[in-house]
């Protein structure tokens, strides 16, 4: 877990930078957060469906999408398994049972409520898993999900990253609520607070509610309380609202990644050397996976109208053969790294 | 104009709006006749009030043929625009088959697919033991468990996103929206995910939902029961829509749409779910991108879909009467368009009138006129006319709520107009 928690770091930070080279357009860290990401990853099985909001690639990254699978999505080259057709971060693996990243806040949840509708129906032994921040508990369809879920008596997790912040917002102006463990109880729903911190403790409190969720087929909250270190995404500053002293303090005093190292030292598990190695490494694949993404071609222009249905229709391939029409008229002004 | 063959022609084509027999005995008509002083501006002006046809051909407004005419009648329009027998090629053998309703279609064809495959439920509000609001699951939940019936809280946008959720892992849900109008709530799951996941995930998420509800004018429901959500949808893509008319095609068409992996939007309408027809026992699934030609003609192509296509046909007989020879066709595949069919019709008779129950702006019939344009503007001879609901707000009143949707005697008019070029 550990292991993963530092190679998430790393990578969260060379795509922020990157970002700010301007070698891609958007991206959103996970700093502050890498406990509830990874420990929560770790204490599921493969076969329990992620539905993602978007701050959640450390999920990801302990599935085994591999460096080069993120570095694909984020330079949207024709490696990527999203064949380019979505913002950096918006990643989805069918094969690791994580739903692509939609942006908009909280339609997951009801999304995660119907697939668990599903696997009550086919009585199978897995769980969906739902993540959500602080500002997504005040859309509707948290309120409708945990409603359904509750009434339907199916195997869900709502697991909300309270981390105190929605871009410029706080949770004291996003709720007057004790926090989101107490809305689950107003929807008869067993609910769990936790210190999303603290890497053990979002461990054991994940497994024991699957466990819950499982056998006894109905939903589960959790609300990981946590910080939210790094900015909400690329496109905001959040010195702007928030006061530079208060990131600082949750930086260099409660985070998550160095407390489990302080731990896994304690019990002399983990050293100087090991942590240096570990860093090293992730830094170098990092940023070698980057290197080559970036100069791969783009997906070609024949994928842009496939999959908009299950077969390309004729007013879409109307529409395929003007712009090729277009492209043939002005081969110069058509981007070299897109093939046709 | 000889006043007595007038009142004759306008008396016949008064016939089928089922006019109180009073008015049409020929000596209560002459008798009226005879009050007015033949040859004069008021005789004129009484068989149009008479008829609710407008003698004079001014009423053009900027659109064309889309306006009511001026004359308020002193008959009713008619609403009851239910055909008894539709005139069509594509109803089955006349004595073999059985005889149902339009709602015991839909449930006919959605108990086969949910026979045939496990994976098949019906998600949405009052659909368990209560059957459903319109009755079209009627049965259901007692024959295949309230988890394949599904009844809901009342949150259509969660519980649209449920199915998509559904759908993505592997089951194949069929929404019900108690009223077309109610998933405007669900605007958002729809337009940003159904329609969407499939590409944005790269083709590795399929969502083989359908959508489907009453939607359309009815009878004196209000203004948000009475929505028409064609228009608002047919932008999102990613979606398939299709509008069923008749038993016969609401079964193909509910069985067509579950079986296909697209999302589909299957819309109904309130008023025709107890339409009657003759359809055949054995099993049959319609193509969702096909239109349907309702009746061969020469003269003008006749475009619509729904409910409209009843009225159409009502206007047809009058036209026939009139000695026109209108084609028909029921588009019923709303997104996309079937311009083989249209197109195919539109060389044979250069015209092209398109009949709908949308508002008039950003409507199916706004969408198709540019299609026919762009596709095939050297076939036709006359600009092509389109009658639609005004930009209104669907009124209350009995008669106003009439006069907001295209009614037979406006049919025959325009085509008459257009027939003109």
């Amino acid at each position: 877990m550990y292991e993963t928690m530092a190679i998430l770091q790393t990578m969260d930070n060379l795509y922020y930078e990157a970002q700010r080279q301007g070698r891609i357009s958007f991206y959103v860290t996970s700093i502050g957060e890498e406990a509830i990401n990874v420990a929560s990853a770790a204490a599921l099985s493969s076969d329990d469906l992620i539905f993602p909001q978007y701050r959640e690639q450390g999920v990801l990254l302990w599935r085994g999408f591999t460096l080069k699978d993120f570095a694909s999505q984020c330079f949207a080259n024709d490696e990527d398994s999203g064949k380019g057709r979505q913002m950096p971060v918006h990643y989805g693996s069918k094969k690791l049972n994580y739903i692509t990243v939609s942006s908009t806040v909280g339609t997951q949840l009801p999304h995660a409520v119907g697939a668990a509708y599903s696997l009550k129906m086919a009585k199978e032994e897995a769980c969906t898993v739902a993540y959500f921040g602080d500002g997504g508990t005040s859309e509707g369809d948290f309120h409708a999900a945990m409603n359904f879920a509750s009434v339907l008596e199916v195997p869900v997790l709502f697991i909300c990253r309270n981390n105190g912040w929605a871009i410029s917002t706080p949770a004291s102006d996003q709720y007057r609520s004790d926090g989101v463990v107490v809305k689950g109880q107003a929807y008869g729903i067993r609910s769990f607070r936790v210190d999303g911190n603290d890497t053990l403790a979002m461990y054991s409190c994940v497994q024991a509610a699957r466990k819950m969720a499982i056998e006894e087929s109905r939903p589960i909250l959790i609300e990981a309380l946590t910080y939210r270190i790094g900015h909400h995404t690329t496109s905001d500053d959040s010195s702007k609202y928030r006061s530079i002293t208060e990131m600082e303090r949750w930086k260099s005093l409660r985070d998550p990644v160095i407390r489990f190292r302080k731990w896994l030292e304690g019990n002399a598990w983990w050293d100087e050397v090991a942590e240096r190695r570990l860093r090293a490494t992730a830094r170098n694949e990092v940023i070698t996976t980057m290197v080559r993404a970036e100069i791969l071609k783009k997906p070609p222009l024949s994928d842009l109208f496939k999959d908009v249905y299950d077969s390309v229709p004729v007013h879409l391939q109307e529409q395929e053969a003007y712009v090729r029409s277009t492209v043939t008229r002005h081969p110069k002004d058509h981007p070299s790294d897109v093939p046709l | 104009m000889e006043s007595t063959a007038l009142l004759q022609k306008v008396t016949a084509g008064m016939a089928f709006r089922g006019t109180p027999a009073s008015l049409l005995s020929s000596s209560s008509a002459s008798s009226h006749v005879a009050r007015i002083k033949l040859g004069s501006r008021s005789v004129i002006r009484a068989v149009s009030r008479l008829s609710g046809l407008t003698v004079k051909a001014t009423h053009l407004n900027a659109y064309g043929f889309g306006t009511m005419p001026h004359n308020s009648t002193a008959l009713k329009t008619v609403n009851k625009a239910v055909a008894v027998k539709t005139e069509t090629g594509s109803t089955a053998t006349a004595q073999q088959g059985h005889e149902l309703l339009l709602f015991e279609a839909l449930r006919e064809g959605l108990e086969e697919e949910m026979e045939r495959d496990p994976t098949v439920c019906v998600i949405g509000e009052d659909v368990g033991h209560y059957g459903g609001s319109y009755k079209v699951t009627k049965g259901m939940a007692e024959k295949f468990g309230d988890l394949r019936l599904l009844d809901t809280p009342i949150a259509e946008n969660s519980f649209t996103g449920m199915a998509i959720g559904a759908a993505m892992t592997g089951l194949r849900p069929i929404v019900e929206g108690m009223n077309m109008g109610f998933l405007l709530l669900a605007f958002n799951q729809i337009a940003n995910n159904c329609g969407m996941l499939h590409y944005t995930s790269g083709g590795q998420f399929t969502i083989p939902i359908v959508i489907r509800g009453p939607g359309g004018v009815g009878k004196q429901l209000g203004a948000e029961h009475s929505q028409r959500l064609e228009s608002y949808f047919q932008s999102v893509p990613g979606l398939q829509m299709v509008a069923c008319s008749t038993p016969y095609n609401a079964k193909g068409l509910m069985k067509a749409a579950i079986r296909s992996e697209n999302p589909v939007i299957l819309f109904e309408h309130v008023l025709l779910y107890n339409l009657k027809e003759r359809i055949p026992d054995e099993e049959y699934v319609l193509c969702l991108e096909e239109a349907e030609l309702v009746r061969p003609g020469q003269d003008i192509t006749i475009l619509t879909y729904s409910r409209m296509r009843h009225h159409v046909l009502q206007a047809v007989k009058t036209l026939v009467s009139k000695g026109y020879d209108p084609e028909v066709i029921d588009i019923r595949s709303l997104k996309p368009f079937d311009l083989f069919a249209i197109g195919n019709s539109v060389k044979k008779t250069h015209k092209v009138l398109i009949v709908e129950e949308c508002m008039r702006t950003g409507g199916i019939g706004a969408s198709l006129r540019a299609a026919i344009m762009e596709n095939f503007f050297d076939e036709l001879d006359a600009p092509i006319g389109c009658l639609s609901s005004q930009d209104v707000p669907t009124p209350y009143a009995g008669p106003l709520e009439d006069l907001t949707v295209v009614q037979p005697p406006q049919i025959v008019f325009a085509v008459e107009q257009l027939c003109k070029h």
